[in-house]
């Protein structure tokens, strides 16, 4: 059968390795290799070597973007998997309208980030007013800022999982250890967390990185204000490729870094979460 | 699963309703000040407007003047729908022979695909949009390619791993009978595949339909743009941030997903399930 | 045959569930995508038939840096090819965003065949990409030299419009605030020094119930559609200052003799203002246009090319004054109104001679034609240098006006120096400095960092 499918080759799988090859295989390519260039397109690229890396770790907006976007990641995936957790848990309760409620917490996640962007700039420097602040008066604000609406817009989506994880859960194994006189706070720990586990490494691994990665909403938010105090590393890579004549290569190097952090933390993440599964 | 009691239900219940209606707030104050005059916005965004501050439609005529809303929007349909139409099948297609066919070019593909997961698009925005940019891919056509190209990797790897689970005896027998690989694979395993093609589906469709950087370096801005380009471009585009247009195209923005959302939510909700759970 | 039937049908009803997955309750999805495929392939079609028609004509696509002017040149546009049949696009970019927009634009296929640069250090980016403008038309109708960038014996670059600025006033609310008891000031005329601003500024701000404002100036935001007016444009006085002490027009490294003086004024901007300073980052051009249209400002730092916003909400003409900028400089009671360019004209050489062509013939019939001529002065506003003006299209606002009053009365312009600032890196930075230290958040010295040793290090970047 085998090979009879295998004719069919440029039916089946040309088409997307075509798309694959222009989409991803060539850009990525050329990007690392770019990355030691000096260049303003691509046909005028000169090699320099490791120049652009050394320039990267002299630029201190790129230092404090990276500690900025790790605040920010750190935080948000620790507030929006608590919360996601905590009302996952008291929607498989069977309260009255759980329906409703999960339909209005998920609905956030559809709307894009440009324009969650907008509407969250709205509202808290609405509030912000009464104190004679803007969102963009200093870093922590438009870090607060975006860490509300990344709540807003992620919560719902994490929930479903988690929702989800919980139903898996067997009822039997919750009535026996009710059975055994396990208080609530023993069950959660030792029952509902162990078994939600695949979830908890899912999710987790989504926050991760999304938030790493995020873009359109620091754009649309606060655009880097003030000072690119609020500038996340994704921004800081665009501004320094799109805004700065003669920092091309720097900003593809720093996208090489980038691309890099963003593997390791995937890698080592999913290592971790998985070990803990496998010893449930 | 069983039903699990409810003890304080009732609390719970009033608790949960308060939070949904402040979860729904922001939508109602951009909704609110999308009928308020522009220069009252920033001012007294929580205020109802009345009076003086109270404009009518006068903020949806102009932003949809502005930028030419309506196409924006047809570009972003148009994009979205056939996009992710490509990917689910050219993927499916694809995940199915990778995963039937084995040898050492299959499985460097399936890795690959695997790989690009984790790239994360500032690596490539700037050869990307250069290499379409001489294809001549810079239209809604040609940005269809480049969307299944960046987003095979998670589709492939999706429909390999549901793929995987398929018994091969349903695929010999077809074979047998004398079905074509094309027949069995559309005959037998499309229909099998799918809630997995929903799953890829919906999850695809929320990317591309809110996806802002790479059409914006991709597409010929002259001639289109999506949504959140629009939108973005209110901002100093035209001289002047023009709150009253940002907030009535805002409104705009939400409604069709809104409205999406409600009509397919069951499909939504499973999908993302589904795609959590195999990601 | 019939399996290939029933292939197809079940292809059909796969496209079906596909749709129904994303798309159900909206049946006319596919409609309307395939509308716009409709539409897109009759608009090929039509382009096709104009390239046809007008053979070799070829397309201007323009970039156009001043948002403020984006509808004439959309309208200005259309009426050209309605006339002649070729094809003209405008974009206007974002503020602040002209250089990154010009980047990604000029990368392309379809690259901007007219685009702008702001002067001499801006050339220097862009100068691989002029086309030399020396035969052209539009050159001959420039007055001087002086309005044109030369690169040896090419011309780069041909400016288009000379704009002025200043502080603009609200004569109206002045002439009241006068009438006060124990006004510091009779008349407007009187304030020729930083002292009489700040006098006046001050009595304004304490007194303002009385006058019914909110402050003295507009505010000063920070936001990227205003920020501008003072990391460029005010930081041009400190700059024009120290290059006329020393008798020179362009420097690797600035001392900020003036800083101090650049100090004051900005200080001044904060304090008598209409809002707290803490609120400027996120305060944008149009609010503080809107201040002053309003009349809750009587002082607004801006051009000529303001007048149409601020005439939008009911002020006149005779409401509208403009005085110098005084930064408490030596000898300012003769210092006029700053005027200059930033706004130079190129044609892309790399786009193909057919559009290189249209782009020049386009930049002739705007610069001869009635439609253009009178679009350039009077709705745009702009002060032109090419003498195909002179003949009655002389634009003319009370902002241009007062600038010509000024050299009437023998003072001397300032000329816009800040062309020859190193970078947008260097704007930004000071920008920043500036707002942190409004905000309380940042320390003047920053600003001085900034702008003294941000120069030196953005100058060898730019000039490695």
């Amino acid at each position: 059968m085998e090979k009879s499918i295998k004719k069919y080759f440029p039916i089946f799988a040309l088409p997307t390795l075509i798309a694959f090859t222009i989409g991803f295989i060539i850009p990525f390519a050329l990007g690392v290799y770019l990355s030691f260039c000096k260049f303003t397109t691509i046909n005028d690229a000169k090699f320099v070597g490791i120049v652009n890396y050394q320039k990267i770790f002299t630029d201190p907006t790129f230092i404090h973007a990276l500690w900025y976007t790790t605040l920010f990641t750190i935080v948000s995936v620790i507030t929006i998997n608590v919360l996601a957790f905590t009302i996952a848990m008291l929607l498989t309760k069977g309260i009255r309208g759980t329906n409703i409620f999960r339909t209005v917490f998920f609905m956030p996640n559809l709307i894009g980030g440009i324009v969650l962007g907008y509407i969250w700039q709205l509202i808290l420097n609405g509030i912000l007013l009464y104190f004679e602040r803007t969102l963009t008066f200093s870093a922590t604000y438009g870090f607060w800022g975006l860490i509300i609406l990344m709540n807003w817009q992620q919560i719902g989506y994490m929930m479903i999982i988690y929702i989800a994880g919980i139903q898996n859960i067997p009822t039997d194994l919750i009535e026996a250890a009710k059975i055994d006189g396990a208080t609530n706070g023993q069950i959660l720990r030792k029952v509902t967390i162990p078994m939600v586990m695949p979830s908890i490494t899912i999710c987790s691994f989504l926050t991760l990185t999304n938030s790493f990665k995020l873009f359109d909403q620091n754009l649309a938010l606060t655009a880097g204000a003030p000072s690119n105090n609020s500038q996340m590393l994704a921004l800081n890579i665009f501004d320094t490729f799109y805004g700065r004549t003669g920092w091309e290569g720097v900003g593809q190097a720093k996208a090489v870094v980038f691309f890099i952090m963003v593997a390791l933390i995937a890698v080592i993440q999913l290592g971790v979460t998985r070990k803990k599964e496998v010893q449930q | 699963m069983g039903v699990r009691k409810a003890k304080h239900g009732g609390i719970l219940t009033v608790v949960f309703s308060l939070i949904s209606i402040i979860w729904v707030c922001p939508i109602f104050v951009v909704l609110l000040n999308s009928f308020k005059k522009k220069s009252f916005i920033s001012m007294q965004p929580f205020k109802i407007p009345t009076g003086k501050a109270y404009v009518g439609l006068e903020n949806y005529i102009n932003g949809i003047e502005k930028i030419d809303f309506f196409s924006a929007f047809l570009n972003s349909l148009f994009i979205t729908v056939c996009s992710v139409f490509v990917i689910v099948l050219c993927t499916s297609m694809c995940g199915w022979y990778l995963t039937r066919v084995k040898n050492k070019f299959t499985s460097a593909i399936y890795y690959l695909c695997v790989f690009s997961m984790i790239v994360p698009f500032q690596m490539v925005m700037f050869t990307l949009s250069k290499i379409a940019d001489m294809l001549r891919l810079d239209n809604p056509v040609g940005i269809i390619l480049v969307y299944l190209g960046f987003g095979a990797g998670l589709a492939v790897f999706m429909f390999c791993g549901f793929v995987k689970s398929i018994p091969l005896e349903i695929e010999e027998a077809a074979m047998i009978d004398g079905c074509t690989p094309i027949q069995t694979y559309f005959q037998i395993v499309l229909p099998i595949l799918k809630p997995t093609c929903i799953t890829v589906a919906i999850l695809q469709a929320m990317w591309i339909w809110n996806d802002y950087l790479l059409p914006y370096l991709v597409l010929d801005l002259k001639k289109y743009k999506t949504i959140p380009i629009a939108i973005q471009y209110l901002k100093g585009g035209y001289g002047a941030i023009d709150m009253g247009a940002m907030m009535a195209m805002l409104i705009l923005a939400i409604i069709p997903i809104v409205i999406f959302y409600l009509c397919c939510q069951k499909y939504i909700i499973e999908g993302v399930i589904a795609g959590a759970v195999k990601g | 045959m019939k399996k290939k039937l029933v292939s197809v049908l079940l292809c059909a009803s796969m496209i079906s569930t596909v749709l129904v997955g994303c798309g159900s309750g909206e049946t006319s999805t596919t409609d309307n995508a395939a509308a716009t495929e409709d539409t897109a392939a009759e608009e090929t079609t039509d382009d096709a038939a104009t390239e046809t028609a007008t053979a070799g004509d070829g397309a201007v696509y323009y970039l156009n840096f001043k948002p403020e002017q984006d509808e004439q040149w959309q309208t200005l546009a259309k009426t050209y090819t309605e006339e002649t049949g070729t094809p003209v696009t405008v974009i206007t970019a974002a503020s602040g965003t002209y250089e990154q927009t010009l980047k990604s634009e000029i990368a392309k296929t379809e690259a901007p065949t007219l685009f702008q640069v702001n002067g001499p250090v801006g050339l220097a980016n862009w100068k691989d990409y002029c086309y030399d403008l020396k035969d052209s038309e539009l050159y001959t109708y420039v007055k001087s030299d002086d309005f044109v960038l030369k690169e040896g014996d090419a011309v780069d670059g041909i400016a288009y419009c000379i704009e002025t600025y200043g502080i603009i006033y609200n004569k109206t609310l002045l002439t009241d605030y006068c009438a006060l008891d124990g006004a510091v000031i009779s008349d407007a005329s009187e304030i020729n020094n930083f002292e009489t601003l700040k006098a006046v500024a001050d009595d304004i701000q304490a007194r303002k119930d009385e006058l019914g404002v909110a402050g003295a100036f507009a505010s000063a935001g920070m936001d990227s559609s205003s920020d501008w007016r003072f990391k460029t444009h005010l930081a041009n006085l400190p700059i024009y200052y120290e290059y006329k002490d020393k008798g020179i027009g362009s420097t690797d490294a600035i001392e900020g003799t003036y800083l101090d003086n650049y100090k004051q004024i900005w200080d001044l901007y904060i304090t008598d203002s209409t809002c707290a300073p803490a609120l400027l980052s996120s305060k944008t051009g149009e609010d503080a246009a809107a201040e002053f249209a309003t009349g809750m400002a009587v002082f607004y730092q801006n051009g000529t090319w303001a007048y149409g916003d601020i005439t939008s909400d009911g002020l006149t003409d005779d409401d509208l004054g403009m005085l110098p900028i005084y930064i408490g400089a030596e000898g300012e009671e003769n210092q006029g109104l700053c005027t200059g360019s930033e706004n130079y004209w190129c044609v892309n050489k790399n786009a193909s001679e057919a559009d290189i062509q249209a782009t020049l013939d386009f930049l002739a019939w705007v610069v001869t034609s009635d439609t253009g001529r009178n679009s350039l002065a009077n709705d745009m506003g702009f002060v032109t240098p090419f003498t195909t003006f002179d003949d009655g299209y002389k634009a003319s606002n009370p902002l241009i006006n007062a600038a010509d009053e000024y050299i009437a009365a023998g003072k001397t312009a300032v000329s816009w120096n800040f062309s020859s600032i190193p970078s947008e890196t260097w704007k930004d930075n000071v920008g920043n400095a500036l707002l942190e230290y409004a905000q309380g958040t940042g320390e003047w010295s920053a600003v001085e960092t900034a702008f003294v040793d941000g120069w030196k290090t953005e100058y060898e970047a730019a000039n490695q």
